[in-house]
């Protein structure tokens, strides 16, 4: 009978997922819930895909599994209830880990050749650009036309 | 020559990338490197004395060495760290990082204890606080609790030698007498 081999699966399935209920459960007892306000859980949620994290470098804090993530996510929703900003919650981090917790690094003597890195590669390919469409149009020119005088002169020449 | 601009520029990139491909990402360079010790206050392990604070690691330089029982990397670096206490060259005191206390003890029987205190941070609070992002880490202090270096992975003898021993000299000549470095 065809519903009751999808039960059966139904309930190997439910089965897997028990030990994750039972780890899920143990982190998230290990440490009080810290409750936040509509605004501060809107600032919260905005601001950590902008973090790295630093034990997988290629997440944000909002994505890490890391346990590192986890408390630090810990730490920022602690910061917000205390009515944090953004920028103390930036500053908290990099005063710890440097500005390379920041996706987007503020803008510093130190930072400056990241910022202006991309323009000043795309000012010298432009550059570079003029100068061959320079070149070649010069090669390519025709040889500048004689006047009536220079020709006059080059048949008298032939004579 | 008519490549010669080409051939710069492909040669500055050759350099570029052999230099910066070799670089490991995963090395942050600490920016509590020449500022003082963040504070904690962590209960010891042996509790004698109680509990510790940053001022208990000023007066002589010391390796602040962040591990776990679970921790591979300090299994490897453990070895040296036995070796470095038997010689006396450094004070050695553990931060047993996010552990349960049952385990760190047995670690520490299993493998010797080469830290002259063992601090529990079992929340890993005070890791945070120090920018902690993998265990293990070391952090070397100066006498008057300034951190000096900062070691990320195992400690090796390698790194000991040439990186950390110049800047805390040799105990004996630690009155003043810095310059007395070859």
């Amino acid at each position: 009978m065809p519903s009751a081999r999808f039960a059966v699966r139904f309930l190997l399935c439910a089965a897997l997922l028990v030990p994750t209920f039972h780890i899920a459960a143990q982190v998230e007892s290990a440490k009080p819930p810290i409750v936040l306000d509509a605004q501060q859980e809107a600032r919260y949620r905005a601001l950590l895909p902008e973090l790295r994290c630093l034990v997988c470098q290629n997440e944000s804090l909002a994505d890490s599994q890391a346990s590192l993530a986890a408390d630090l996510r810990y730490e920022i929703r602690g910061l917000y209830a205390k009515g944090a900003s953004d920028e103390d919650v930036k500053k908290f981090l990099t005063d710890r880990y440097g500005e390379f917790v920041l996706y987007r690094p503020s803008l510093s003597a130190r930072t400056a050749l990241l910022w202006a890195g991309p323009f000043l590669l795309a000012l010298a390919g432009l550059a570079m650009v003029l100068a061959l469409v320079r070149r070649a149009r010069r090669s390519a020119a025709p040889p500048p036309v004689p006047d009536a005088e220079a020709l006059r002169k080059i048949l008298d020449e032939a004579k | 020559m008519r490549y010669a601009i080409p051939i710069a520029v492909l040669a500055g990139l050759l350099v570029l990338f052999m230099v910066g491909l070799q670089r490991d990402p995963r090395l942050v360079p600490s920016p509590l490197v020449s500022k003082p010790a963040p504070a904690f206050d962590l209960p010891t392990l042996d509790g004698t004395p109680p509990r510790m604070r940053t001022a208990d690691l000023r007066g002589a330089p010391v390796l602040v060495n962040f591990f776990a029982s679970w921790c591979a990397g300090c299994q490897d670096e453990h070895p040296y760290l036995m070796e470095l206490a038997r010689s006396g060259r450094v004070r050695l005191v553990g931060v047993d990082y996010k552990d349960a206390a049952d385990d760190v003890h047995a670690w520490l029987g299993r493998h010797g204890n080469p830290y002259a205190s063992v601090l529990a941070d079992a929340d890993g609070r005070t890791g945070i606080d120090w920018g902690v992002y993998g265990v293990p880490e070391t952090f070397v202090l100066d006498a008057a609790g300034t951190i000096v270096y900062k070691q990320i992975g195992p400690m090796t003898q390698q790194a000991f030698e040439h990186n950390i021993m110049p800047l805390i000299g040799n105990r004996e000549s630690g009155n003043g007498n810095r310059g007395g470095q070859p």
